[in-house]
């Protein structure tokens, strides 16, 4: 995929000019961080680059690249991105979106662009708040959850963005999370190669509304024994000896169970390019949050026809069968008389 | 021609026939049928469907009539008439629902067979009106039309349940030998139809041939007419819909403008018909997406613009207030967007699929902030081809969303149109911006001075890479501003960037009468029943003048000036005022509103009226 004409940037190239300004110590800095440092090795050119986002903390993100950009309306990213792409093959589409962006106003528009399995690549920032608006509740907000606008607790059953977006036909599903750029980066870079919608969770720390929401599994000590890496062809093992794995119980219920108990030959083999996507929802119902052990990684990977190059292939062939479009021709194609 | 020679045939200059029946029967499909025919043998014509907003309302009741209203002439035509000289009933409750506008001295063609008690209940009559009296004022005739059809059909071999479908093509038969209609087109198109369905063809073949033969040998009728063609300016014709001449003014404009065409919609009545059309014309370039709601065919439209394309949306009524924040962010990005509003009778659901002018101040203002956009209005069905192609063209040359108002009644109204000469149509390309505009960068709201349209950046252009957004912007740079000083300089300069549109208006076109104090002024699809009322008015002696605005935001320049020159203002709208409302507010004049909203278009009588009342005051 590496085209040679394709000049040798650094991160620098692809940063904008403009002051970056979410809180200090925002998570979405090392986001912007992996984004910008992934740009340079995809062997992509800027001005073929565009990054569309709605409204929220994470959709200023656009503004500080620099590529071609725009920084959309709440929720209606997909949308527009929707229209950018199936008209502009020749662009890499991202979109930037979070938890309320993408999840509660703008949910219509993300499970149709899954459906469709538009030429995109989506980055969902959740950090199960919202943050712009000072901290009320998102729908990924646990029920029970204390904010300005629950202060008697939540009582919203929240989404889990990985299993909505596998109900939603999504043909490339995965997630990482903010404290390690290299899971980010690496996540990035396969969603970015996937043709057709790619959808992405990160779990992104929200310092000033939501802190440590995902430090339970995301921080440093934590991590071994709290996440649960996804690798294709692997068993699905984690722990800081590989001594926990999943398997499948007699019900075909993922658990999770001591290495040693069970035997290695029984622990499940990851396959994400399985066509059928109940497996990789099944994974994805195994912590019930971010505070027991969660599958990172990619869920799933399966090809499907994208709905830009299906709708142009249409073009092509009604041209083959009816020559180039011909406005005369049009004009005088129905029943006409002469005066 | 039609071989009539066991009737006088009498010469009429225009009549208006209207096909009514359940809507099961197949109306449409039979005004459409007498329409094409009469169209191709020279007519000018002018036609309404109507039809019940309920795909399936229940059989033979009030509510599930349909109708369809056709107007043929010699002479040039303006509406599909006021009242039908004829109306054709297939059922109880399509007499029920029609007569009352049958003018005394009308003629009257029932389908006799359905007038038996279930179907005169089901219509809530307690009697049958024939025969009663009540329909004396008419000229009636009886026709068995279902008996008599299943008896013609009976050897194409269809179930007599099936043969009896054909019944249309019988009334259609019978009104093609009463109006001296050629016989040839409507045989020729039953047989391509329906060339998949033999048994279909045959018995609509032999119905339409039976009421035909009925005609010219019943002792019924006295009388064949001929209307013979209009003497219209020579060239080229077709029938068109408003829907149909829109669609088609959209490819035109894309192809004007050198762009692929992109329609992003969502399934609306009564727009629909136009991401039909398009969804047809893949040859063309023409992408369409059917997308999930308003807001995201809206929405896709204006990422495709980002993206260099002639984007547009069509949709009607609700569909309308969905859209109002991505115009918005349309308005702010500064790029060019065409919003295609089919109006139709509101508030919410309202009357889907009946016509009205009801959105003008909701194009005008509809919107969060001060946020202007141009407005233009078709005037007849053919008329939506050009007004397309100007939208196109403010929207590219200006950078800015256009809103184009069509109502229910253009969109299914047809008209003979006189083909354009493609090959003459003007070019509407505007430039892609390429280099850096400012010391070696490249500022996105940096303005033509003239238009003050900023440049159109597209990605995929190296070195002018920009974000845009929904933020306030620093004149220029485009840079996120929170200045108040640049803000209001901003809101200004949006203001006149569409308000500056004007100065290359044509200025407005009065049809003026030496001696006229009263000017008729209206817009949209009020121009036949204003220019038919004008005419009837002179016609009385009285003098009058009219015009008729096509730009509604902003308006032409001598607008101000024409109003002025008449003591005298009528404005006629299928609204409560809106037009009105912003000549008043800009103009300071006096003007008279005339409303309707009954989901019909104006009768010219009833405009014809008001002026009367006007003029002799
Ligand atoms: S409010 Fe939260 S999510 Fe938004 S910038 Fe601040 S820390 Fe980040």
């Amino acid at each position: 995929m590496t085209d040679v004409s394709v000049p040798v940037t650094t991160k620098k190239d692809w940063s904008s000019d403009q002051e970056v300004r979410w809180c200090p110590g925002c998570g979405d800095y090392s986001i912007l961080t992996a984004v910008q440092m992934l740009m340079p090795e995809l062997g992509v050119r800027r001005e073929n680059t565009v990054f569309v986002s709605g409204i929220g903390c994470a959709a200023r993100l656009p503004y500080y690249m620099n590529t071609y950009g725009m920084h959309g309306i709440h929720g209606r990213a997909p949308a527009i991105a929707t229209g950018l792409a199936v008209t502009r093959p020749d662009l890499d589409v991202w979109v930037i979106t979070g938890d309320g962006d993408a999840l509660s106003i703008g949910g219509n528009h993300l499970i149709h662009a899954l459906r469709r399995n538009v030429n995109l690549t989506i980055l969902l920032f959740n950090n199960q708040i919202y943050g712009l608006t000072k901290g009320q509740y998102s729908p990924t907000s646990e029920v029970g959850k204390v904010t300005k606008s629950t202060p008697f607790g939540s009582v919203d059953t929240p989404f889990n963005p990985i299993s909505l977006a596998l109900g939603a036909e999504a043909t490339f599903v995965a997630r990482t999370h903010d404290m390690d750029r290299k899971h980010m980066m690496e996540t990035f870079r396969r969603a970015h190669a996937h043709k057709g919608a790619a959808f992405v969770e990160i779990y992104q720390n929200c310092n000033v509304f939501n802190d440590g929401a995902f430090e339970q599994i995301t921080g440093r000590e934590n991590r071994a024994s709290q996440l649960i890496p996804l690798v294709h062809g692997e068993p699905i093992r984690f722990g800081a000896e590989q001594e926990m794995g999943v398997r499948l119980d007699g019900q075909g219920r993922a658990q999770i169970v001591r290495v040693a108990d069970v035997g290695e030959e029984h622990i499940l083999v990851h396959d994400e390019a399985r066509e059928e996507p109940g497996l990789a929802f099944t994974l994805s119902r195994l912590a019930r949050g971010p505070h027991e052990p969660t599958p990172i990684g990619v869920f799933r990977a399966v090809e499907r026809p994208d709905y830009g190059a299906a709708l142009q292939q249409q073009l092509v062939e009604a041209q083959e069968r009816k020559g180039p479009g011909d406005l005369k021709a049009l004009l005088s194609s129905g029943a006409t008389w002469q005066v | 021609m039609t071989d009539t020679t066991a009737r006088p045939i009498k010469e009429l200059d225009h009549v208006v026939i209207r096909f009514a029946g359940d809507s099961g029967d197949g109306m449409q499909l039979t005004g459409d049928r007498f329409t094409s025919a009469s169209a191709v043998f020279g007519n000018d014509l002018s036609t309404m469907p109507d039809f019940p907003a309920e795909i399936r309302a229940p059989a033979g009741t009030l509510a599930g009539v349909s109708a369809f209203q056709v107007n043929i002439s010699d002479h040039d035509i303006l509406t599909p008439g006021d009242e039908p000289d004829v109306l054709v009933a297939m059922n109880p409750a399509a007499l029920k629902a029609n007569v009352g506008d049958l003018p005394r001295g009308g003629t009257l063609i029932v389908n006799s067979d359905t007038f038996d008690e279930r179907s005169l209940t089901k219509a809530g009559y307690a009697a049958s009106p024939l025969g009663d009296g009540s329909l004396d004022a008419f000229t009636v005739y009886e026709v068995p039309m279902t008996s008599l059809t299943i008896e013609a059909t009976k050897e194409a071999g269809a179930k007599p349940r099936d043969a009896e479908r054909s019944k249309n093509f019988f009334a259609l038969g019978l009104l093609t030998w009463m109006y001296t209609r050629p016989e040839e087109p409507t045989l020729q198109w039953i047989t391509e139809r329906f060339a998949s369905k033999p048994v279909v063809a045959a018995s609509n073949t032999l119905a339409f041939k039976a009421g035909h033969a009925f005609g010219e040998t019943a002792e019924l009728f006295s009388n064949a007419y001929e209307v013979r063609p209009a003497d219209l300016a020579p060239g080229e014709y077709t029938s068109i819909t408003g829907n149909v001449a829109l669609a088609w003014g959209l490819i035109a404009a894309a192809h004007l403008a050198k762009l692929p065409l992109f329609l992003g919609s969502y399934p609306i009545t009564p727009a629909s018909d136009i991401l039909h059309e398009l969804s047809k014309h893949k040859n063309f370039g023409v992408r369409t997406l059917q997308a999930e709601d308003e807001i995201a065919g809206v929405g896709a439209a204006l990422g495709a613009a980002f993206g260099g394309q002639l984007a547009c949306t069509t949709t009607s009524g609700p569909g309308v207030d969905l859209k109002a924040e991505t115009i918005g962010l349309a308005i702010s990005l500064e790029l060019p967007l065409l919003i295609i509003d089919i109006q139709r009778g509101g508030p919410s659901t309202g009357l889907p699929t009946k016509t009205e002018q009801s959105d003008l101040l909701l194009a005008m203002y509809g919107r969060h902030g001060e946020s202007p956009l141009p407005i233009v209005a078709a005037k007849t069905p053919s008329h939506c081809f050009e007004t397309a192609i100007e939208a196109a063209r403010i929207a590219l040359k200006y950078r800015t969303p256009v809103i184009l108002l069509s109502d229910g009644y253009l969109a299914n109204g047809s008209e003979p149109w006189k083909l354009p000469n493609a090959e003459e149509l003007a070019d509407i390309s505007v430039p892609f911006a390429t280099e850096p505009n400012h010391e070696g960068e490249f500022w996105p709201y940096l303005r033509d001075p003239e238009t003050l349209a900023r440049p159109w950046a597209i990605p995929g252009t190296p070195g002018l890479e920009h974000r845009v957004g929904g933020i306030e912007k620093a004149e220029g740079t485009g840079n996120i501003s929170y200045d108040p000083a640049n803000h209001e300089a901003m809101t200004h300069i949006r203001a006149a960037k569409v308000a500056g549109i004007a100065k290359e208006l044509p200025g407005v076109e009065v049809d003026h009468e030496d001696g006229a104090d009263l000017l008729v002024l209206g817009w949209g699809s009020t121009y036949g029943a204003i220019g038919a009322a004008v005419r009837r008015v002179r016609a009385r002696g009285q003098k009058v003048a009219s015009a008729h605005l096509v730009h509604l935001n902003p308006f032409p320049l001598d607008l101000g000036e024409v109003l002025s020159r008449y003591r005298q203002v009528l404005i006629p709208e299928m609204n409560l005022g809106q037009l009105s409302r912003l000549i008043r507010a800009e103009f300071l004049v006096d003007a008279k509103s005339l409303t309707k909203v009954q989901g019909q278009p104006f009768r010219a009588s009833e405009i014809e009226n008001k002026i009367l009342e006007m003029v002799s005051a």
